[in-house]
């Protein structure tokens, strides 16, 4: 590289060539260690807000009382926790099958696209609360109905972000295709969708998130109850008998899990578009 | 450096005997928008010929490039390959190709996808276009950077990479759209000294749009000055060039002259557009 540099490129623009800048050791631990000591003194903060001024657990919990009823609670907080992440990611599922093939359809035609518009928008931009009740209507159990709540809450960012970024590949590049005599399955296959990555991980990460509160929200509205319920039918059931360190235990759960399904989506993305893409990519200056 | 005081008559006859590689007929290009882009444009290319067209901006020179490769029908007129074998879109089968103003690589590949890809949509497996590839980056100099990603190269590697790429299907014509034009001047004497050197090895036939005098010069050895409004062809000039091409030719007296010939024909060109 630097023979080359040195010989053939004398004098050429290659010397501003930007190689990938490194991180040092000291860095990468600060960036773990930093976010969670800020993390581990608002905790403290609580505890200390809490014993300091004697709040009783059924107002205030102290996280050692979240914490302990999240051991003690496990019998009935997990099922229900897996209950709700069994719904956020199958709708999720099913939202990027969907909005994925539907963006890829939409952008043959733009009459095609035109006349699917008004359905997209109307589902954008009702309320999905609104929704709940009738789909609670039709949909055979009340899980199927929170799935498809949840579902169109998810479906409309990934299919927009999808059709926005299929639409922006570099028109040069079509030409380029073009010129090849590739045939539109290849054009599809190894421009459009390449092309559409970051788009489309911008709406992975906003539809995973709101999945899951859709998940949640869907569960108020559907006031669902008994053995087969999510963690939103426990939070109500600990608000009814006070019993608050279970509530926040409940509340840990449904942070952690957006946690991992943010972090989750944030790692795909990154998988996908570190090596090329401007987004994950750091600056120097 | 004898050679520098060739006669003109001498390098321009030994061209029209050549085959004809594409032949523009009276081609014309109206936009959607009305625009008349091009006018009754004939140009004849012949094999080994290194043709510059040059002109004032809205010449039609880009629009006639791009007819040429096929991407975007004339509105009147026709283009002959009267020597390739046409595929079922009505163009030479894998006998042209293109670099753009801008490198237009794809950024999540790497070079190595980059150059591969005209042979990937083609069919050919990765094992078996790696020689091949890697012998195009290696002749434009890039071949260790092979795995590095489009952005990680400067401009001039990155158009670099975009001729090795339009070149790995051992195309008869190369068409190239202001390639340089963004580039540094250092970058781009270098990047002119390479495309020179790879005309002169590969014998191919190359079509060169560009805006400069000096680049036109310095590379072609046809100069087609156009004209705007309407785009059209003002004049041909045969442009007699020595067999080195290096530092000493950009100072000569030679280049000078032919420099202050294809100049004068420019500004014949826009005088021409603006009575």
């Amino acid at each position: 590289m630097s023979d080359l540099k040195a010989t053939a490129e004398k004098g050429t623009d290659s010397a501003v060539a930007v190689l990938l800048p490194r991180m040092s050791n000291n860095e990468k631990v600060l960036q773990v260690v930093v976010p969670l000591v800020a993390l581990a003194v608002g905790i403290a903060i609580w505890q200390w807000i809490v014993t300091a001024n004697g709040i009783p657990k059924y107002i205030l919990p102290g996280p050692g009382d979240a914490a302990v009823a999240l051991f003690t609670d496990s019998a009935t907080l997990w099922p229900a926790l897996w209950v709700t992440l069994r719904i956020t990611v199958m709708a999720l599922a099913i939202a990027l099958i969907g909005g994925v093939t539907l963006a890829i359809i939409i952008v043959q035609s733009k009459w095609l696209e035109l006349a699917l518009s008004p359905f997209t928008v109307i589902l954008q931009v009702t309320p999905i609360i609104a929704i709940a009740p009738l789909i609670l209507i039709y949909a055979p159990d009340t899980q199927t109905a929170l799935m498809i709540c949840a579902f169109l809450v998810a479906f409309f960012p990934i299919l927009s972000n999808m059709v926005q970024g299929l639409k922006s590949v570099d028109h040069n590049l079509l030409n380029l295709f073009e010129l090849y005599g590739a045939n539109s399955w290849q054009t599809l296959l190894f421009l459009k969708v390449p092309a559409s990555m970051p788009y489309f991980m911008a709406g992975l990460r906003i539809a995973g998130g709101l999945s899951l509160i859709a998940a949640v929200v869907a569960e108020f509205a559907a006031g669902s109850a008994g053995q087969g319920s999510g963690l939103a039918f426990r939070l109500l059931e600990s608000q009814y008998r006070l019993n608050l360190p279970r509530m926040f235990a409940a509340l840990i759960m449904l942070c952690g899990t957006g946690i991992a399904i943010y972090g989750l989506t944030s790692f795909i993305a990154w998988l996908t578009l570190h090596r090329w893409h401007e987004s994950a990519i750091r600056r120097e200056n | 450096m004898t050679t520098l005081t060739l006669p003109e008559a001498e390098a321009s006859a030994a061209v029209p005997q050549r085959r004809l590689v594409v032949a523009m007929n009276n081609v014309s290009k109206v936009f959607s928008n009305g625009t008349l882009a091009l006018k009754g444009m004939s140009l004849d290319v012949r094999g080994g010929e290194f043709i510059s067209l040059l002109g004032p901006s809205g010449c039609g020179k880009s629009t006639a490039l791009r007819i040429i490769a096929g991407l975007g029908a004339a509105s009147s007129g026709s283009i002959d390959w009267p020597s390739s074998k046409i595929n079922s879109h009505g163009l030479p089968e894998g006998d042209v190709g293109f670099v753009f103003q801008e490198p237009t690589l794809m950024p999540w590949e790497t070079v190595f996808g980059n150059v591969y890809l005209p042979l990937k949509l083609r069919g050919v497996r990765k094992g078996e276009a790696r020689d091949k590839v890697m012998e195009n980056l290696t002749s434009v100099g890039l071949a260790d950077f092979a795995d590095a990603y489009p952005r990680e190269l400067s401009g001039g590697m990155k158009m670099r990479v975009s001729i090795a790429r339009a070149l790995v299907t051992r195309p008869k014509l190369l068409l190239m759209d202001e390639p340089f034009a963004a580039l540094d001047e250092i970058t781009r004497q270098k990047l002119n000294d390479d495309v020179l050197a790879l005309w002169q090895q590969t014998g191919i036939t190359v079509i060169f749009v560009t805006h400069s005098v000096y680049e036109s010069a310095y590379l072609s050895s046809r100069i087609v000055v156009m004209r705007a409004r309407p785009g059209q062809v003002f004049t041909d000039l045969d442009i007699a060039q020595p067999a080195l091409r290096d530092g000493a030719y950009r100072v000569s007296e030679f280049y000078r002259a032919n420099c202050q010939k294809v100049s004068d024909a420019l500004q014949g060109a826009i005088q021409s557009a603006e009575s």
